[in-house]
């Protein structure tokens, strides 16, 4: 079965990392279809990572972690925010990754964060890095500040991504309504949008008017 | 089946005293214990070659010759020899050299080296550390088997009617092994060969070495030098051995948490689980070893790590000391169910022997003018 891991790199606990990684999983299932998740929780590998870093090899847990990424059809990975960039920990993991584990491998690109300062972590750190890695970045990262969780549209950008993901790791029957279609002034000249319903969208929550789904 | 020991021969402060000794103890000491090596019936020492501190053994080949001038029977050895960076027209000439001060009683062990400001020091780049190894080990190859050489590489200057000089004694190049923690390259190249194999085995898993060595029998096979199980394989080892395990581990331990390699990381519990280190009695260390055969097979040669980590030289002569006592035991438990088919390690003498007897390969120099040599003007 095509296997998706989700690596997320919260602390505390309960946390708003996993929460967020919790989303885009469920959400790529629904997309995708049946697919094997496996959570890679990389808090309590910790002191196992660090001992990888001084010993060169991993003690068997992580083993298991580092294997399951390496065979993954696709990635949802999602970190903290710590001064300004990935938490140290979730570097750590990707650096005692074997050289081309993650070559050519679709992987969705998350961060939470006490703010929205810190809105563009994703792609002045993550990306980069993830670059580095030749994974295949999806498009669309999500940012979560605090805020968001009490905000409108987090939803619709998790479904975005996630649609995104679930093309990139095969999905088949059309991408219709999973990535947002392309937009130009001659769709909107050629078929303008009835004044009642800008009307209905200008009352209505944020996420009405850019979820691709609806 | 050879037992031995290698040193990397660092320079480390003991963290049980906060001594650190000089260089010039060091090198001494590398001597000590390899004469203790030899009295123990140990029957090979190793010594390592390293180009930074905190390293004393930069000229493996000097060392080896004092060592061999003061014993009778060890074999010499290195751990590793620098394939990468050191010129193989050197290695082939000193190490040639030591092949007859020696009479025969050395062989080597070629490895990549493990600081890599080490390549650019001699004018190598490490990103090629693999293609060096190779292109290296097949020119040293064809100096000792071949009286003139013509040869253009990459990655040193070519070479127009060269003779390595001396020729290898009684005809027979010294044995060499390809030392390697984890790359396959280095398990394809010995078995090309049919070159001996040794897995450093003490930094990595089990699984690891399991896989390498399979690999290397398998491709020995391949090319035709005999069966998978004929292969010639050698293995590190790591322990700390007390009569009493309890003694063994609370003493090691501090040398372990501060130790070069793996200190301030795992506990000398896991790290022992998860690599071969025994920290322990005798027969601990006993049945530990006997079972690396359970997942390499039959092999020829075991080399232990017990120099190291800041040890002082007391302590690591008596670890000798109680590995002689244990040798008798090893020997047997080796012994027992092991093919008459598996070959021991070969030596000068086996090398010899197969060769159909010593040939003397001196290459008697031509005069340009008369086309004779000075061997034809004397016996004229």
């Amino acid at each position: 079965m095509t296997s998706l891991v989700v690596v997320s790199a919260g602390l505390s606990n309960p946390s708003s990392t996993r929460l967020l990684a919790d989303r885009l999983a469920t959400a790529t299932v629904e997309t995708f279809g049946e697919l094997d998740v496996t959570h890679v929780e990389l808090r309590g590998l910790a002191h196992q990572l660090t001992d990888q870093l001084l010993t060169g090899f991993p003690a068997p847990e992580p083993a298991a972690a580092e294997q399951a990424v390496r065979e993954a059809d696709g990635l949802i990975v999602v970190t903290p925010v710590f001064s300004a960039s990935y938490s140290g920990l979730f570097k750590t993991f990707f650096d005692v990754l074997e050289t081309g584990a993650l070559d050519g491998t679709p992987v969705l690109l998350a961060a939470t964060a006490g703010t929205a300062w810190h809105s563009l972590v994703i792609e002045h750190a993550l990306r980069p890095l993830f670059a580095y890695l030749h994974a295949v970045t999806v498009p669309t990262g999500v940012f979560a500040a605090t805020s968001d969780f009490a905000g409108t549209d987090l939803g619709s950008r998790v479904l975005r991504a996630a649609g995104e993901l679930a093309v990139l790791m095969g999905k088949t029957g059309g991408s219709s309504g999973v990535v947002a279609e392309r937009r130009h002034v001659d769709t909107d000249l050629a078929a303008a949008t009835p004044f009642e319903q800008l009307l209905r969208q200008a009352g209505a929550p944020s996420s009405a008017r850019t979820d691709p789904t609806v | 089946m050879q037992f031995g020991i290698f040193s990397v021969g660092d320079v480390t402060t003991d963290p049980t005293t906060g001594r650190t000794p000089s260089e010039h103890e060091r090198i001494k000491a590398q001597v000590e214990i390899a004469k203790k090596a030899e009295e123990v019936g140990l029957d090979v020492v190793a010594v390592g070659q390293h180009h930074n501190p905190p390293f004393v053994a930069s000229s493996p080949t000097t060392t080896m010759a004092y060592i061999a001038a003061q014993t009778e029977r060890i074999i010499l050895s290195t751990a590793t020899t620098l394939i990468t960076t050191t010129d193989p027209v050197r290695i082939a000439e000193d190490y040639g050299t030591l092949q007859h001060l020696t009479d025969g009683r050395m062989d080597l062990m070629l490895g990549r080296g493990n600081t890599g400001p080490v390549y650019p020091w001699f004018g190598k780049d490490i990103r090629e550390g693999i293609n060096l190894a190779v292109e290296n080990y097949a020119l040293l190859h064809r100096l000792w088997r071949e009286d003139v050489v013509d040869w253009q590489g990459r990655f040193r200057t070519p070479l127009q009617s060269f003779t390595a000089t001396p020729r290898p004694l009684d005809g027979v190049p010294p044995f060499v092994w390809h030392g390697s923690i984890r790359s396959p390259e280095v398990a394809e190249q010995a078995a090309y060969y049919g070159d001996g194999f040794f897995s450093n085995h003490i930094f990595w898993p089990a699984s690891h070495t399991r896989q390498m060595v399979a690999l290397y029998r398998r491709r020995f096979e391949h090319y035709g030098h005999g069966t998978a199980d004929q292969a010639i394989v050698g293995l590190g080892g790591q322990f700390f051995m007390r009569r009493n395990s309890q003694d063994a581990v609370a003493e090691f331990r501090r040398y372990f948490d501060n130790a070069p390699v793996y200190g301030h990381g795992p506990s000398l519990e896991d790290f022992a689980a998860q690599t071969p280190l025994t920290v322990g009695s005798p027969q601990e260390v006993l049945e530990r070893t006997l079972a690396f055969r359970e997942y390499v097979g039959d092999y020829q040669r075991q080399l232990f790590l017990i120099d190291h980590a800041g040890l002082p030289l007391k302590t690591v002569l008596e670890q000798l000391d109680l590995l002689g006592e244990l040798l008798p035991d090893l020997r047997a438990g080796f012994a027992e169910g092991r093919p008459a088919h598996v070959p021991d390690a070969p030596t000068h003498a086996s090398l010899v022997a197969a060769a159909n007897g010593p040939h003397d390969t001196t290459l008697h120099a031509v005069d340009d003018v008369t086309g004779t040599t000075d061997r034809d003007e004397v016996l004229a």
